[in-house]
Order: structure tokens, then C-alpha cells, then sequence
């Protein structure tokens, strides 16, 4: 079995902070990590792996510090990472990085499954996963809570649907994007960090995967971003702080005026 | 596989991508059509909606009652659930053949797999759970809003030069139009070539889900609880309430990681966002992530014992409050309203 992780590197959401005045969010400071749907799927490819004694590839774009997010990911066990970088990627929307990525998993050559997260914490947009599976005409079933049976030519998985649950039968190869409860991911050891810091992790550019220029980063992207602000969050909302059984009984009465006004009750 | 750009000025109309379950139009269906309907007659453009899939008459009939001029059918039984290869092969037909200037999808599980397929076969920009739409007056072109970085930032986004600009849309993020009997329509039925349908992936079963939960970003009342419960077994007292509201159930991640209630319900980060008119949350103190899912809830209620909990920043009504001395006077004085709100002449039948 050979499994394919594409990863992304994103802001620790929990430390980002939003400059009040200008509404710029403020990166200084803030730690950047492995996107943590991400980990879901380096922990099922993992199992996996383990399960039938395959080789494991952490995959990323991003600038040159994202060879961190590679090397936790062979930290926390992949056998091997790449790095697609250059400044030409930059800019990038969900169209040219899975184009790039696509490219990328090519280049790398035969594998058997490409596990990615649902979608990355700071974009949002959960368009990679299937983008790459387009650019490499490839089954897919997003949503995967759980992988049933693996191999050696079809994978049964459960996807989660706003209705329930689907259980899916995918001829391999093909592209499954995880949800949390797909796995529970695993700590880097000791041993993992040693092996992560000697590890090569080669990092390619655009000639490396043969990517025509006019297909990467913002200039091979059909979608511009034109402005960005920050909403205010703050709601001034009425919070009553009931001192005795009374108060309590006002507070509540308050609730249902609420409901009541919103036509709810 | 992949297509040259259209021209911009080859693409006309705005397209919507209609979801049914078993045959019934879903309501995400209405919600895009209402959204469509204000961006079509802004370009001064026709809808169209297009369904894939099994559907009654009346349901179709039901679409141009609500907006569409137009309703692409493709009927096929092999269309029947959401399969993404033959899905985004027919669509991409479609697109093809028609070339859409604008075409939206629902932000559902459907509309998030199919959108992203769609987008590299016919080479098109695609921006994801846009919470707004709007033509922009000076170029006529589609201006994308959503939320990103987990809510702290809206985007606007657009796309200059490749067609269709495609997005997919927040469930509930906008209302349904009333339907109107004296709208007139066309409902056209199409065959598509058999090679279109064929899928590597099969379904093999299908489990309905136990309760409340997979419904919630549906619902337009959510009542959540989290680690403030102390136990699984209280989520009874959550429940009920839900009940009286007509609500789903949604939760921390916190309770859902303690096993106390299944994932389908968990809101935020690593759940589900959602954007039901209100949310009501008891024992959940507000994280960063826990929020990035509610942040285009329209009401907020919060109830924490601890008055500096965050959830409050964010709440329109809170009560610094122990959970199980409100939940229950709450869920009485509901259930009491609605009793002696049921007309006296439908009492005393048993
Ligand atoms: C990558 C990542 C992703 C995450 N994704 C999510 C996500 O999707 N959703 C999510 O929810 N969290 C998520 N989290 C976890 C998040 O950081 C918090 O740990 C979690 O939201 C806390 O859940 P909670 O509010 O139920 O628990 P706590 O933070 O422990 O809060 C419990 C609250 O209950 C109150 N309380 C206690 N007893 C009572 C009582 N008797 N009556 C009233 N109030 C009471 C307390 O005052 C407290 O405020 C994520 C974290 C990470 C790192």
C-alpha cells in the first residue's frame, strides 16, 4: 500500500489575533502547525500503512518553513516527505495548488491512495482534496469517517452526509478526504524526531514537476481575492447574572420574551 | 480533459444546482433558487435549475414556482445519489454545451464534492461557503463573500476571466422565496450519453442518522451543550429542550470526545458550521474553535455558570446560571406555553 498525505501548514487558529483598528490579522507571534484535519488523515494513513506494511508520503506546498510541517509529519511516522516551494506557487488558490499538487504526485509515480483532511483551518474551503482527484481522474469520496476494508483494489469507507451515514465501496487508486472521526492522531516519539531531523526532504519547483507557468500561483488562478476585513465579533448582548430563585425565574422569563419575539415559541 | 477558459462573453445566465434526496427537491434547492433569482435579474439574465437525479413532477414544478425560469432534468436512475464522477461529468455536460455565466451551488457535503470537480473539468473559479452574493454594478461580475479563518475575516473574492464563476452557498444563509402558482417556467427533460455515468465508486449502504444531529446544519434552532454537563446521560435534559424548540441537538467538542453524544453533532472547528437562526448553548464556554462554527448564527442564548466564560462576548442574551436548575424551569415554562396554546376543541381526546 502506498499512501500520498497532502498537508498543509496553516496559523495556529487559536493565537490568531485581529489588529482592531486596521482589521489585519496579526501573523507575527503566531505558530504555524500541521492544519489539524490534516492530522486525521497522516493518522489513518498511518494505520493503514502499518496494517499492510506500505510506505507513507507527507506531500506540502507552501514557503520554505513549511518543511516543518513535513518533517512532524514524518515525526509522528511517515516514511518519507516532499516539499513543493518556490515563489512562483504563491497566490495559489484551491484551482492551482491541487493542479500543482497533481503534478507533484505524478512526478512521485505509482501509489495506491491519496488520504488529504476535510479542508484547512484558515482557507475553509475543503476544494483541494477533490481538485486533485479531478486533475488526476481519480474516484473520490470526501466526508470518509472511517475506512471499513482497504485493499488490494477497492477501499469500503463511511461518509458522513447530512442525513447519516454512507457506506462506499472506491476502486483504488483514488482520494479520500477524512473527517475527525476517522482517527485519533498520534503524538511524534522521540525516535520519530530523530528520524525527522535526519530525513532528506526534497523540495521541487516548478521544472521539477514541469508545471507551465501560466497555471501556478496567482497568475494560474481563476479567482482573485479583492478585499478583506474583519467583522466585528462582538455582540452587545444582555447577560443577567440571577442572584437568587426569583432572579433566576426573571432570567428564564427573559429567554422565553426572546424565543417569543424571534416567533420561536 | 481539461477545457480552454469560455469567454466571458460567451457565458450568459445563473445557474443553480437543485439537490434531491429520494426523489424529494430539497429545501437548499429554494434557498439558491431565492439567491439566484436577485443575481439573475441584477445581470438581467434567465435561472436555471438544474436537478439531477429522480423527482416528481410537482417538485420541479414547485422550483419555477419559486424563481427558476428554466429546469434541466436529467432523470437517470444512476443519478439517483450523490455518486461524484457521474455527478460532476453530467454537470460539466452541461456546462459545456450552455455555458453558464454563473453557477452556485448549496455549501452541503453534495455541493462541496461536486463544485471543486466541476471547477477543474471546465476549468472555472470556485469560491467556497460564501455567506453572501452580489453583482458588482461597474462590471456586471459575481462578487463572492465568505467568512474564512475560522470566522475572523470575510473575503470578498471574484473571478476576472474564467467562466463559469462558481460558489458554493452556506446552507440557511439565505431565505427561500414564498412560491408564486402564476409563475410561468420550462421544465426541459435531457438524456446524456451513458459513458457520463459510470462510477468507480459504489454505494453500498445507507444508515439514517439516530437523531437530531445530522440535521443541524439544517435546523433553525440548535440547543448545544458541552463539558458543563458533566455526564452523557444529561444530554436528556438537552433533548427535551430541543424538543419544545423543535431544535436540533449540537455540542462541544469537548462532549463529543467524552463520548457523551455522536460527531454528527459537533460544532466548530473540526465539526460542523452552521447558521441557524439560533443557537442556544449551555455548559460551553466559548473556545476560539468552538465559535469559528457559530459565527454566523443570528441569535446567540448562553448559559455558563462562569461569567467571564467567552461564550458571552458573542451571546445576544446570556444567564450566569447552573445548567440544571435552567434547563429544566426553561423546558416547563415551554412546554407549558405550548400546551395551553393547543386549542381547547383538540384536548380530552384520550
Ligand atoms: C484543532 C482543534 C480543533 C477543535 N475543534 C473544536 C470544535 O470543532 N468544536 C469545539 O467545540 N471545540 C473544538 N476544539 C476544542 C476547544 O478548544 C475546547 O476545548 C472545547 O470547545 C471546550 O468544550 P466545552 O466548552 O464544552 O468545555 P469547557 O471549555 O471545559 O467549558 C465547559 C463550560 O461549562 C461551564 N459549566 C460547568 N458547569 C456548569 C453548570 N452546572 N452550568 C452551567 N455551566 C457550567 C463552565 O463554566 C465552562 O465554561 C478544538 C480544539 C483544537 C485544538
Amino acid at each position: 500500500m502506498d499512501i500520498i498525505v497532502p498537508i498543509k501548514q496553516v496559523p495556529e487558529t487559536s493565537k490568531v489575533r485581529m489588529d482592531p483598528n486596521t482589521g489585519v490579522m496579526i501573523r507575527e507571534g503566531v505558530e504555524s502547525i500541521i492544519n489539524p484535519l490534516d492530522l486525521y488523515a497522516i493518522e489513518a494513513a498511518l494505520q493503514l500503512a502499518e496494517g499492510c506494511g506500505g510506505r507513507t508520503t507527507a506531500l506540502s506546498m507552501g514557503p520554505a518553513k513549511a518543511e516543518a510541517a513535513v518533517r512532524e509529519a514524518i515525526a509522528m511516522g511517515c516514511t518519507e516527505g516532499v516539499l513543493l516551494s518556490h515563489r512562483s506557487f504563491a497566490g495559489s488558490d484551491t484551482w492551482a495548488t491541487s493542479f500543482a499538487l497533481s503534478l507533484a504526485i505524478r512526478k512521485r509515480g505509482a501509489f495506491d491512495l491519496i488520504l488529504c483532511g476535510e479542508r484547512a483551518t484558515d482557507g475553509d474551503t475543503g476544494q483541494v482534496g477533490p481538485g486533485i482527484a479531478a486533475w488526476l481522474g481519480l474516484p473520490v469520496v470526501t466526508y470518509v469517517s472511517r475506512i471499513l476494508e482497504c485493499g488490494p483494489r477497492a477501499v469500503v469507507v463511511r461518509r458522513m452526509i447530512e442525513e447519516g451515514y454512507e457506506t462506499l465501496e472506491a476502486e483504488l487508486p483514488c482520494v479520500l478526504t477524512v473527517v475527525k472521526e476517522a482517527a485519533y492522531p498520534r503524538l511524534p516519539t522521540l525516535r520519530g524526531k530523530q528520524r525527522a531531523r535526519a530525513a532528506t526532504v526534497p523540495v521541487w519547483g516548478p521544472e521539477d514537476i514541469g508545471a507551465p507557468a501560466e497555471s501556478l500561483g496567482l497568475k494560474g488562478s481563476p479567482t482573485r481575492v479583492v478585499k478583506v476585513e474583519s467583522p466585528s465579533l462582538a455582540r452587545h448582548g444582555d447577560v443577567r447574572t440571577p442572584k437568587d430563585p426569583a432572579e433566576l425565574e426573571r432570567a428564564v422569563d427573559g429567554i422565553v420574551d426572546y424565543l417569543e419575539r424571534l416567533g420561536l415559541t | 480533459m481539461k477545457e480552454t477558459a469560455a469567454l466571458p462573453a460567451a457565458a450568459s445566465g445563473v445557474w443553480v444546482f437543485a439537490e434531491q434526496r429520494a426523489g424529494i427537491v430539497q429545501p437548499i434547492s429554494h434557498e439558491l433558487l431565492a439567491r439566484g433569482r436577485r443575481l439573475a435579474d441584477a445581470r438581467g439574465a434567465p435561472l436555471t435549475s438544474v436537478l439531477l437525479g429522480p423527482a416528481g413532477d410537482d417538485g420541479l414544478r414547485e422550483m419555477i414556482r419559486r424563481g427558476a425560469d428554466r429546469v434541466l432534468h436529467v432523470a437517470d436512475p444512476a443519478l439517483q445519489d450523490f455518486l461524484p464522477e457521474p455527478y460532476s461529468a453530467v454537470t460539466a455536460h452541461l456546462v459545456r454545451e450552455r455555458r453558464p455565466d454563473i453557477f452556485i451551488a448549496g455549501a452541503t457535503t453534495t455541493g462541496r464534492t461536486l463544485m471543486p470537480l466541476l471547477a477543474v473539468l471546465c476549468h472555472a473559479g470556485l469560491t467556497a461557503d460564501c455567506t453572501q452574493l452580489e453583482i458588482d454594478p461597474a462590471t456586471g461580475e459575481l462578487l463572492q463573500i465568505r467568512p474564512a479563518i475560522g470566522g475572523n475575516i470575510m473575503a470578498t473574492i471574484r473571478t476576472p476571466l474564467c467562466r463559469p464563476q462558481m460558489a458554493t452557498v452556506r446552507p440557511r444563509s439565505m431565505k427561500p422565496a414564498p412560491p408564486d402558482p402564476g409563475r410561468a417556467g420550462e421544465i426541459e427533460r435531457l438524456t446524456v450519453p451513458p459513458e457520463l455515468l459510470r462510477s468507480r465508486v459504489r454505494r453500498v449502504a445507507f444508515e439514517p442518522a439516530d437523531d437530531e444531529g445530522g440535521g443541524i446544519q439544517k435546523a433553525e434552532v440548535v440547543v448545544a451543550a458541552g463539558r458543563g454537563l458533566k455526564k452523557g446521560a444529561n444530554f436528556d435534559l438537552v433533548r427535551r429542550l430541543a424538543r419544545a424548540l423543535n431544535a436540533g441537538v449540537g455540542a462541544s467538542r469537548d462532549a463529543v470526545d467524552r463520548g457523551w453524544i455522536g460527531y454528527p453533532h459537533q460544532v466548530g472547528l473540526s465539526g460542523k458550521t452552521i447558521s441557524p437562526r439560533l443557537y442556544f448553548c449551555a455548559g460551553i464556554s466559548g473556545s476560539v474553535q468552538h465559535l469559528a462554527g457559530i459565527k454566523t448564527a443570528e441569535h446567540i442564548i448562553a448559559v455558563n455558570l462562569n461569567p467571564d466564560a467567552q461564550i458571552f462576548k458573542v451571546a445576544d442574551y446570556g444567564v450566569v446560571a447552573d445548567l440544571f436548575e435552567l434547563l429544566p424551569l426553561l423546558t416547563e415554562k415551554l412546554e407549558a406555553r405550548k400546551k395551553s396554546a393547543r386549542a381547547p376543541g383538540t384536548e380530552g381526546s384520550g
